[in-house]
């Protein structure tokens, strides 16, 4: 700690901090346009002037460290003088009639000023009114004239893009859109351009930001001080009447959101700071899509019965009577729940508690078996446990994070940001992906293996590992078992033979084993690229074993990180959403806990397993099940496969393609709408709350679902709230005990939280592995089910994407994210496009033994030859649904296809 | 060996070996200086006679009259050498022993032509400490630098210093940064020495921007080694392992030598790892700007070096503690790291000998503008404004009167003639206003505005400006609107006041060096030729006669002669007028390019140029008044 002296106040501050921020802990205000807490000091605006006694001259408080027993003045009238003469040189360049203008308080909105002077050079039609940070300092300031003459800019405001707008005649060049573009989002779509007063912030060659990278995070957006960078959806809508804190819907991060609120409407969204994990970062999907799919004109609100063919709106007690009717008609082997990670902990809760206790069917599965299964089934096995092990927020920490199977700037944006945050403090990245992914960039090694050869390379890693006896011979010793075991099963992975399995060059390998090996802590993250295989569990074996070998397990900074696909997938995971597990992952097959189930839900339950999502689409195929009540995300399902059902139950936001063929549509309330909580993939249980009254006649989930079981004659249904739903959960699932709304209210909770007193666990396995000791598991390579040959030449490879992020009930790929993505693509390397005679953005269908699917063809050196890439999104209907035998995945990221020249116009 | 063509009679008959050195400065190439050395070196291998090397240097400094060619050891020199010139030098002179005296340096007052360059007032009067090897060695063999004793005090500094006793010597030197602030650079040094941190850096500023300043490039050009031992010598007694030499991509002969110096210091092992076997490794990068100015500012310079937008930051943290990648960085000037090895080889106390009480040592400067000799100079610190021009610039050309010397470059300050005996060094400079800077010195005589050399300086500090922080970007501009409205006519009352309070707020409110200094020609023109400024705002009167908008051009009625010369001439078809009709000027039409003056026949001076006032004209042309001198009676102008 430092002591200094600001303005006759001590003030203490820890060593390392400026004097502006040690004059802000100490709650004096320096006027600044330029600073921003999430950025490195930049010295530009020169508002926060101060004298510092032995210091020459002006130095600015948000550049200087703070030393002990410096003296400062921050309000001095030389000072004060100073910062009047340096606003007037900025509003020379802003438009300023209403910021100086001694009557703005009577100004009222929409009409002309009444100093009768150009609206658009005053505040009123400014984007920013109210929330300019310039209107506070010249508020501050004081400031009544401007003697030197104005220069309007007068450059076109830029629209090209989508989402916001760029006007650069309000740009003040306080440099921090730039910065957090750079410094913080790594992405440095934008630079300042051009020197002296023609200084200007652009994009490389005056390009759209769409061709300079930019990837619509909006952090520019939120960090402008000024209306020079606005979103285009709430231009108009002036300031809103509340906020509400929220966690976000579309991965899981679970980033912390604001939602502005107008009149029952989400006019915008702003990623949450203080005290969020992700400390005011948010992507494209949060921070632009929710108004949008909130308020689509699309958004069912009356529920619908078919009849005749047709289906009609009906009351809420028509459709749900209708349902009970039907449903009660079946056996519970009969029927099938199909569930949806994006619903709520509360909601899956109670869905779950439908199918076992009304329904009596354990057939109840939802999304998590297409990316997070094997992470359950494998992790269990290695730590008994199957969860991230360590934070998002710990991720910046780490000496050397291997990235393997997943596009994280993509998929998981706000990890990205903290991954790009270690390499900044000299962190080392591995990517391992056959896909040139955007980290690539940033990456110290990049190992391109081929599709499905995951074991190996890892192998290949592993016995490099112990060859040169880089392991942590003390942790393994101390915590994990079969080692021995296990390394005899690398035998087989020499460098060699790793190379002509995966094509990774053998230096590559070894330079990986020695980097992740010797730089520490390590943290590994992976996603859907390694689960979605038919060893998709082996694959994640093979990851903690490498963790165990290196001792990153239950260390800060370290750890096995999956990234599940959608948001809840750890939440309904952890409700028991699953036809195997009951809330808490309790074995159905367990005797005991089927005991303990059953007295606190007073009932006798099925005894049997039920059947996973793609056994129960099979299982409708044979004519097995013949009712099904699918909730949410439809993104997974083969419409085929439902044609032949009795009884089809949708429930969602919109009218989907199941919900085309089902027998009884109900609508359902986006999460803006309904109170709950999510459970992101670092554990956390973060609350959800209501902003807006539920649109139209559309209802929670959890309403649903309980009005259902009551009319079915479900006992333990009557929740009027779903605060009440968590009390319950709490009483069966352990690792959720001490978790309630009130306490989350003050901020979430990583599970296991024991207790009312307990403060989470951010770190997994800090002492022990949950069943004592880690087990290492050997592993043979076993290559993907469907290899290339004669017929289908080509390996396609899928990839989740940023822009049109799963279909259904929050799909994001309507209105301006369309423009984004621009429809089906397949990549195909330039080697095969010669071979293929095909070129960049020619028309082609892409078939597997599956079906076919038209795609428009990009060329780019973004994948081995051989290999073609498509969004999954569209290639739902050709890739390999063979299945993972112990967590039933199927594989979609290896399939054989060929790509066919036809004459097929391209609708995109 | 004598040759045996040797005339016996001739007073400068040479019998020992000569070497005739061709200056292979960018000044002198640009000149043809490449194609004399080839010439010389045909010549006088067809010659046959013994004795006589040919070789070339850098840069004498002495630009003004090149090419130049130097012939040691007895040190005759040659100016304005033409390719043509070379036969007769080798013949007449080498061979047969007569000096060719129509090129030598002629003094330009008496006349006079003076065979040794050591005789002539540009170079007698200066102290080369710094440009002690410049036109005297070959820049591209290593051989002829350590033949002068160079490396000689690395090797000193190896076997017999610490590092904290270099630091002592060169503290006690009292050697101040010569990049222009003046900091002393024993104690910068020590700074970085004492910062904590494995990694440390050394960087030598070679971005040398100022307008007609060229004092670095020819340094380099001429003598790149002192440069890399001085930078050696500081790397050990900092500590640090890797320097770089960010030198600008518009020197491409300064960067190609560098390259071939550095190369030859790594094959000598007196760069790389375990330098003369002392344990101590070092590199030297060069890097090459982009042509901003701004990047020759340090922490802008480091930004370049890591690759990104040139734009300062500010201080403190100062790059002894956190400079290049955040590590601790030494950054001098050229002409810093130059000084070193000569401090460490004639000892600290020598050095400190030379100069004044605070300025050590001697400062080197380039003498452009309106004086007889410009170029590159070396003086003592201490020397009076008015020994720099009159002694060795040889005063002003033309006889004219000599109106202000611009220091600093861009961002100095204008000293006017009651200055003249103003010793020059850190202080007094910045106490009259201006600055040492990096060494440009520009001298104006009397047909100079200050308002526009103002308005000219600004013009090129405010585009230069990065753009990052307000008053620079800001405040530069509005200043030179005004300066720009002056000089067109529409100076508005109060505008010197509005320009001095602008000055202050971008000399108080800029973040780095750029800023601060910019206003200084500004305040200084105002401070010593505030009467210019008035003459503009209130008269709108330019007593320079410079600024366009302000002048006009007249035909004087009774001096015309209707020769049709000016008629013919103007572009603009501004005049009126006929055979041995007066012309005149319509004044809407002028363009004032002044071509009418340019061309009227000087027997007629019929042209005047006025500011502020107005001559009589007849409305239409009228006959021409019959000259009363007999001359002028009979005189025909030449027509056609």
């Amino acid at each position: 700690m430092i002591s200094l002296t600001i303005d006759g106040q001590k003030v203490k501050v820890s060593e390392g901090m400026t004097v502006y921020e040690a004059a802000k802990a100490a709650g004096i205000y320096i006027p600044t346009l330029c600073y921003h807490p999430y950025l490195t000091p930049y010295g530009a605006c020169r508002l926060c002037v101060v004298e510092i006694d032995k210091m020459r001259g002006f130095p600015t408080s948000c550049t200087t460290p703070a030393s002990d027993g410096m003296v400062v003045s921050s309000d001095t009238p030389q000072l004060q003088e100073l910062r009047r003469d340096i606003l007037e040189l900025i509003l020379t360049e802003h438009p300023y009639v209403c910021l100086t203008c001694e009557r703005k308080q009577d100004c009222k909105p929409y009409r002309a000023s009444i100093r009768k002077v150009g609206v658009t050079t005053g505040c009123q039609f400014c984007p920013k009114n109210g929330r300019c940070e310039l209107q506070e300092v010249a508020n501050y300031i004081g400031i009544e004239e401007i003697t030197l003459p104005y220069e309007y800019k007068e450059l076109p405001i830029d629209r090209a893009d989508p989402f916001f707008e760029r006007d650069y005649n309000l740009c003040i060049l306080c440099g921090r859109c730039v910065r957090v573009c750079q410094e913080v989002r790594g992405a440095g779509a934008i630079a300042f351009t051009y020197r002296g007063s023609e200084a200007l912030i652009g994009t490389a060659f005056g390009r759209s930001l769409q061709e300079s990278g930019c990837q619509f995070c909006g952090a520019c957006v939120d960090i402008c001080p000024t209306g020079a960078l606005a979103e285009r959806g709430r231009k108009w809508e002036g300031l809103a009447d509340k906020q509400v804190v929220t966690t976000c819907p579309y991965c899981g991060v679970g980033c912390q959101l604001e939602l502005e609120v107008k009149r029952d409407r989400v006019i915008g969204v702003s990623p949450k700071g203080d005290g969020a994990l992700n400390r005011g970062q948010a992507c494209v999907r949060g921070r632009f899509g929710i108004p949008e799919i909130v308020h689509h004109p699309q958004r069912l609100r009356t529920p619908m019965v078919k009849r005749n063919g047709q289906l009609v709106e009906v009351t809420w007690d028509e459709a749900l009577d209708t349902i009970a009717n039907r449903l009660s008609k079946y056996k519970g082997e009969e029927i099938a729940i199909i569930s949806c990670a994006e619903c709520t902990n509360e909601d899956s809760y109670v869905i779950q508690k439908l199918a076992r206790v009304v329904l009596a069917t354990n057939n109840v599965d939802h999304y998590a078996r297409l990316c997070h299964a094997p992470t359950i089934a494998s992790l269990s096995q290695s730590f008994d446990g199957g969860a991230m092990t360590n934070s998002i927020a710990e991720i910046g920490g780490a000496s050397c994070i291997l990235v393997i199977g997943v596009n994280i700037t993509a998929s998981h944006p706000v990890v990205g940001v903290e991954v790009k945050r270690a390499i900044g403090r000299g962190g080392k990245l591995i990517v391992a992906n056959p896909h040139r992914v955007e980290l690539c960039r940033f990456a110290d090694l990049w190992l391109q293996h081929r599709p499905g050869t995951e074991v190996a390379l890892l192998g290949g890693i592993m016995r490099v590992i112990i060859d040169q006896g880089l392991m942590d011979t003390a942790f393994i010793k101390e915590r994990c078992d079969r080692f021995d075991a296990f390394r005899e099963s690398l035998n087989g992975f020499d460098l060699g033979t790793v190379e002509t399995i995966t094509g990774v060059p053998q230096s590559q390998v070894a330079e990986a084993a020695r980097i992740y090996a010797s730089c520490q802590p390590a943290s590994i993250i992976y996603g859907d690229g390694i689960t979605q295989q038919c060893h998709g569990g082996d694959n994640v074996l093979a990851i903690a074993n490498l963790a165990m070998l290196t001792g990153n397990i239950g260390k800060p900074s370290a750890g096995v990180n999956p990234l599940g696909g959608l948001n809840n997938v750890q939440g309904a995971c952890d409700m028991g959403v699953m036809p195997d597990l009951y809330p808490g992952y309790q074995a159905v097959a367990d005797s005991a806990s089927k005991e303990r189930f059953e007295s606190a839900w007073g009932c006798s339950l099925e005894a049997a397993p039920g059947l996973t999502l793609v056994e129960i689409l099979q299982a409708i195929q044979r004519g097995q099940i013949k009712a099904v009540y699918v909730i949410g995300s439809d993104a997974v399902l083969n419409r085929e496969a439902l044609k032949g059902l009795d009884f089809l139950v949708s429930q969602g936001m919109f009218l989907s393609e199941v919900s085309q063929l089902a027998d009884v549509v109900l609508p359902a309330a986006s999460f803006v709408e309904k109170e709950g909580t999510f459970t992101n993939a670092e554990r956390r249980v973060q609350l959800v709350r209501k902003a807006i009254e539920p649109i139209g006649g559309s209802r929670p989930d959890w309403w649903i679902i309980c009005q259902l079981a009551q009319r079915l004659g479900g006992r333990g249904f009557d929740f009027n709230d779903p605060s009440q739903i968590m009390k319950e959960i709490t009483t069966l699932v352990p690792s959720y005990k001490g978790i309630s709304f009130q306490r989350l209210d003050g901020g979430g909770l990583q599970w296991p939280c024991i207790s009312e007193q307990h403060s989470g666990t951010p770190i997994l396995y800090l002492e022990t592995f949950d069943g004592g000791r880690g087990k290492f598991v050997p592993l043979d390579y076993k290559s993907p089910a469907e290899l290339a040959d004669g017929d289908y030449p080509l390996i396609l490879t899928t990839e989740p994407s940023l822009y049109y992020f799963h279909a259904g009930a929050m799909e994001v790929g309507l209105g301006e994210f369309s423009v984004l993505n621009g429809g089906a693509s397949v990549e195909v390397n330039p080697v095969d496009a010669i071979k293929l005679g095909i070129s960049d953005g020619e028309a082609v269908r892409v078939v597997s033994r599956r079906g076919e699917v038209e795609a428009k063809v990009k060329v780019a050196d973004v994948l081995p030859v051989g290999v073609v890439s498509m969004a999954l999104h569209f290639a739902q209907g050709i890739v390999n649904p063979v299945i993972d035998p112990v967590s039933k995945i199927p594989e979609y990221k290896v399939c054989a296809v060929k790509i066919i020249r036809g004459e097929v116009v391209y609708q995109g | 060996m004598a040759s045996r063509t040797v005339d016996k009679e001739s007073p400068f008959a040479w019998s020992g070996v000569r070497t005739v050195f061709v200056c292979k400065g960018t000044g002198c190439v640009s000149g043809g200086s490449e194609e004399i050395y080839q010439a010389l070196k045909r010549e006088v291998e067809s010659s046959e006679v013994d004795g006589i090397k040919v070789d070339f240097t850098g840069c004498h400094g002495f630009c003004q009259r090149g090419p130049l060619i130097d012939i040691e050891p007895d040190g005759f020199f040659y100016t304005e050498v033409k390719v043509e010139d070379i036969p007769e030098i080798v013949h007449s002179h080498l061979v047969n022993g007569y000096p060719v005296e129509r090129l030598f340096y002629h003094d330009p007052l008496t006349g006079k032509a003076i065979p040794y360059y050591r005789d002539i007032t540009f170079y007698a009067k200066q102290q080369r400490i710094v440009l002690r090897n410049c036109g005297h060695i070959n820049p591209e063999k290593i051989e002829d630098y350590l033949a002068v004793g160079g490396y000689r005090a690395l090797k000193k500094v190896f076997l017999d210093m610490t590092p904290e006793q270099v630091i002592e010597e060169v503290k006690k030197s009292g050697l101040r940064g010569r990049g222009g602030a003046g900091f002393p650079t024993g104690q910068k040094w020590e700074f970085c020495r004492g910062a904590p941190g494995k990694e440390k850096y050394l960087i030598c500023n070679g971005d040398e921007g100022d307008p007609g300043a060229f004092m670095d490039r020819s340094i380099l050009e001429a003598d790149p080694h002192s440069v890399i031992e001085g930078m050696i010598i500081a790397a050990y007694a900092i500590g640090a392992t890797q320097g770089y030499i960010y030198c600008r991509a518009e020197y491409p002969l300064a960067v190609e030598r560098l390259k071939i110096a550095l190369k030859q210091a790594e094959e000598r092992g007196l760069l790389g790892d375990n330098i003369l076997d002392s344990n101590f490794d070092f590199q030297i990068e060069l890097k090459e700007g982009a042509g901003a100015f701004v990047c020759g500012e340090e922490t802008g310079l480091m930004m370049s070096i890591e690759g990104r937008r040139g734009m300062p930051r500010s201080r403190p943290p100062f790059p002894a503690i956190s400079g290049l990648w955040g590590k601790p960085t030494n950054i001098n000037n050229v002409k810093s790291f130059a000084s070193v090895p000569v401090i460490i080889d004639h000892g600290a106390g020598w050095y400190a000998s030379i100069g004044t009480e605070t300025s050590k040592g001697t400062a080197v400067f380039a003498l452009t503008g309106k004086t007889q000799n410009s170029g590159l100079i070396e003086v003592p610190m201490g020397i009076s404004l008015g020994d720099i021009i009159y002694e060795i610039g040889g005063g002003i050309i033309e006889g004219k009167r000599f109106k202000a010397a611009q220091t600093g470059g861009p961002s100095g300050g204008c000293l006017p003639a009651s200055m003249l005996d103003q010793p020059v060094d850190y202080e007094s400079l910045t106490q009259a206003g201006s600055m040492m800077g990096s060494g440009g010195m520009v001298v104006v005589d009397e047909d100079t505005c200050m308002v526009d050399l103002a308005r000219y300086f600004l013009s090129f500090t405010q585009a230069e400006s990065c753009g990052k922080c307000v008053p620079c970007r800001v405040g530069t501009r509005h200043m030179l609107n005004i300066l720009e409205r002056i000089t067109r006519g529409e100076g508005q009352p109060g505008d010197i006041e509005r320009l001095n309070k602008l000055a202050q707020l971008v000399k108080n409110g800029s973040l780095c060096g750029l800023g601060q200094t910019a206003p200084n020609p500004v305040l200084t023109t105002i401070r010593y030729f505030r009467d210019e400024y008035t003459a503009h705002v209130d008269e709108k009167r330019c007593p320079a006669l410079v600024c366009t908008e302000l002048i006009s051009y007249y035909i004087l009625p009774d001096k015309c002669q209707g020769c049709r010369i000016c008629l013919r001439d103007c572009p603009a078809g501004a005049i009126s007028g006929g055979k041995r009709m007066v012309h005149i000027i319509d004044q809407d039409k002028c363009i004032k390019c002044g071509s009418c003056l340019d061309v009227c026949p000087t027997r007629f001076s019929a042209v005047v140029q006025v500011s502020g006032e107005k001559v009589a004209v007849p409305s239409k042309p009228i006959p021409v008044t019959v000259s009363k001198t007999k001359k002028g009676a009979s005189a025909k102008p030449s027509i056609d």
